[in-house]
């Protein structure tokens, strides 16, 4: 018997099954194709000024900074007095994405290179598929637009949202995934990334800037 | 195999941890830190008490269709194009591994924290066959230096103090000035990021753990709040995911309950600073991540705990509140319970998984206070379950001759109401009148136990029983 099918007939001895009863089986189908979101904190559930308010509020709490621009022709000037306030190289590495590539980055003295990370980036940008207001939390989506190892390997991370795309709670971020990519299936990576990198594992203090980014910055674009 | 215990041992290690000086000042980080953080985000989520429900009832769930969603979660990540493998036990795990690793060439792996990479006694197969394994968590690093196994689920080297970590990065980093100033903590953090950080680069594959497997897409999830194992598993051409079985739930919707309870009850964290979804390998396009990825899926004990009185222990998330919480954790730590979990889910998880006979000891290691329960996310109501242990190990035989006369003896008075009554109300008498004096006792026959460490009080002369009766009569008339 092959391991595989040793655990399965484990597994369902124990549970005194067979594995073949249509009532479990509608009843596991039933919760995959519902996907029930159980209870849901009141804290995010607040829509419009309000909502971007909490996001700021608790994005803030875990440590990262926010600022808000009116719209995304305004990013590429928020960012670099961003990186000249705290005497920062005016460089910066970003995807292929396509909202960041259409702003004027023209108009600052930032030096833009393209594509993922190989750890030598003091700076990079990425734009968010969305935020969730309940923890001030950034949602990202791996592909070339806004390649995964810029999320982790430059010491500065700015991340851009568009204020249209932050929601109450995760559930609504899942939706927004299951209508672009498909009900069951996933982009290769999502990351939920809420402030900056940390450990507590020396005595128990917090000391920022671990393995990840020291610094998380947040650019909440207003308007379209 | 499992990694080698010590925890028959649990007397000694129990009494060396009380007179280690260093140890000592190091546990004070746990009993003032974790608790108070806890409580600050529980209380500030109204909802707090309703999701703790909620991640019990999702996980009672999961484990009734354990069989069902363990199909469902391999076919999605066979369809998103990854591996799944099947291990019975810590050999077979160790062994599919160390394939994978030979299968990528691999001179190096990194490794993001996982406790069932412990409990499989990973690191030490890997060195043993010609592959380097690297520890990425700050703690998980720092004890690996030490060749220490974690003292801690969440916090691994709660044990050490930070100039025990300076003696170890100066006797290893031989490659850094000697002269070189790590007298503040955040020094030895830059120093770990600086060598760890060419680590990940080099690797040739990324072993991580799984904090949840979602059946509806085929993901694994890590949380972590220094991105290492992020960095794990996107930078080396390979990514192998360790997961017991019990990971598993139903949807991103269960996760998403599931993580609400988890960094508030491990680190008091609204959310931990990493959560990552990863399913399946690069995608066409993709300008980053790893080329392969494998889910190796390991039993290793816990399908024979479904459907047993232990089943409820399966539901455990590894968030660390019960260990953060315990009397007996915040005096002896975590490396006195003798193998891979301490604390109060490790006194029932460690008897399940490597025999009461080995580990009987820990589930005694309790004064059953009642903290662990009160905080524990999915409601496993670990007093109950080491209670469960003490009978298992009595019917077994395996509690000490001196306390099964002892237990018998005072089993006999109990099954006798009269005589136990009038037994006590004379012993306590006697008591009373014999420690009249001082009001205690620096010496009793049959309790040096006891009167070794403390005096034994006085009794005032009159039982619980005898009061209770007396107290009752006074109000009823």
């Amino acid at each position: 018997m092959s391991a595989r099918d040793e655990i399965f007939a484990n597994i369902r001895r124990s549970l005194g099954v067979k594995g073949n009863e249509t009532i479990r089986k509608q009843i596991v189908q039933d919760r995959l194709e519902r996907a029930p979101r159980g209870v849901i904190p009141t804290r995010g559930q607040v829509s419009g000024e309000e909502r971007i308010a909490l996001f700021k509020t608790m994005a803030e709490a875990s440590l990262a900074t926010v600022t808000e621009v009116s719209s995304a022709a305004d990013v590429p000037q928020s960012i670099a007095l961003f990186l000249r306030d705290h005497n920062l190289p005016a460089t910066l590495r970003m995807g292929d994405d396509l909202r960041l590539k259409a702003m004027p980055w023209g108009e600052t003295t930032l030096e833009i290179s393209h594509g993922p990370s190989e750890g030598g980036d003091l700076n990079a940008v990425s734009h968010a598929f969305g935020g969730v207001a309940e923890t001030g939390t950034l949602a990202m989506i791996s592909g070339p637009e806004n390649p995964s190892t810029l999320n982790f390997l430059p010491d500065n991370h700015i991340i851009v949202v568009s204020a249209k795309d932050i929601a109450s709670d995760y559930e609504s971020v899942w939706n927004r995934v299951r209508f672009a990519f498909g009900k069951g299936s996933m982009p290769r990576t999502v990351n939920w990334i809420t402030g900056p990198s940390r450990s507590g594992d020396i005595e128990q203090t917090l000391l920022l800037g671990a393995h990840g980014p020291r610094r998380l910055h947040v650019v909440v674009v207003r308007e379209q | 195999m499992n990694v080698h215990s010590t925890s028959p041992q649990f007397k000694q290690n129990a009494a060396r941890a009380l007179h280690d000086a260093q140890l000592q000042k190091a546990l004070n980080n746990v009993k003032q830190g974790f608790i108070d953080k806890r409580k600050a985000a529980a209380d500030k989520l109204p909802e707090f008490e309703a999701l703790r429900d909620s991640a019990r009832d999702i996980k009672n769930h999961t484990l009734e269709h354990l069989d069902l969603y363990l199909e469902a979660y391999e076919s999605k990540v066979k369809a998103s194009g990854g591996h799944v493998h099947f291990a019975r036990n810590a050999e077979e795990a160790r062994e599919i591994i160390l394939e994978i690793c030979r299968e990528a060439d691999a001179k190096t792996v990194t490794k993001g924290k996982s406790m069932i990479s412990e409990e499989i006694g990973i690191n030490h197969y890997l060195e043993a066959n010609g592959i380097r394994p690297i520890e990425t968590d700050l703690g998980e690093y720092i004890i690996q230096l030490r060749n220490e196994l974690p003292s801690h689920i969440i916090a691994p080297a709660v044990h050490l103090n930070a100039t025990q970590v300076e003696q170890d990065f100066r006797r290893v980093h031989t490659h850094l000035d000697a002269k070189r100033d790590l007298s503040e903590p955040v020094q030895l953090l830059t120093e770990a990021r600086a060598v760890l950080r060419e680590r990940f680069l080099a690797a040739d594959v990324g072993i991580t753990g799984a904090n949840f497997l979602v059946a509806e897409t085929g993901t694994s999830i890590i949380v972590t709040n220094e991105g290492n194992g992020d960095l794990t598993q996107i930078l080396p051409k390979t990514h192998i995911v360790l997961a017991s079985l019990e990971k598993l739930v139903p949807t991103l919707e269960d996760a998403s309950q599931l993580l609400r309870v988890l960094a508030r009850s491990a680190t008091g964290q609204e959310m931990s600073v990493y959560t990552t979804f990863s399913t399946g390998p690069r995608r066409s396009g993709d300008a980053d991540g790893p080329e392969n990825y494998h889910v190796v899926l390991i039993d290793n004990g816990r399908s024979s705990m479904l459907g047993t009185s232990f089943e409820e222990m399966l539901r455990c998330i590894r968030c660390g509140a019960c260990m953060n919480h315990c009397p007996v954790y915040h005096a002896v730590g975590g490396h006195a319970y003798g193998w891979v979990y301490p604390g109060p889910m490790g006194a029932v998880l460690t008897p399940s998984l490597i025999g009461v006979d080995q580990a009987g000891h820990l589930p005694n290691a309790s004064t059953f206070c009642g903290r662990c329960e009160s905080v524990c996310p999915v409601r496993i109501p670990l007093p109950k379950l080491m209670r469960h242990w003490r009978e298992r190990e009595f019917e077994r035989h395996l509690t000490p001759a001196s306390v099964r006369s002892g237990l018998s003896f005072w089993g006999f008075f109990a099954k006798r109401p009269a005589l136990y009554r009038l037994a006590t109300r004379a012993a306590m008498a006697g008591l009373a009148f014999a420690g009249r004096q001082r009001g205690r006792f620096t010496w009793l026959p049959f309790s040096k136990g006891w009167t070794k460490y403390r005096d034994f009080p006085a009794p005032q002369g009159e039982t619980f029983q005898a009061r209770w009766q007396r107290e009752r009569k006074g109000k009823t008339a």
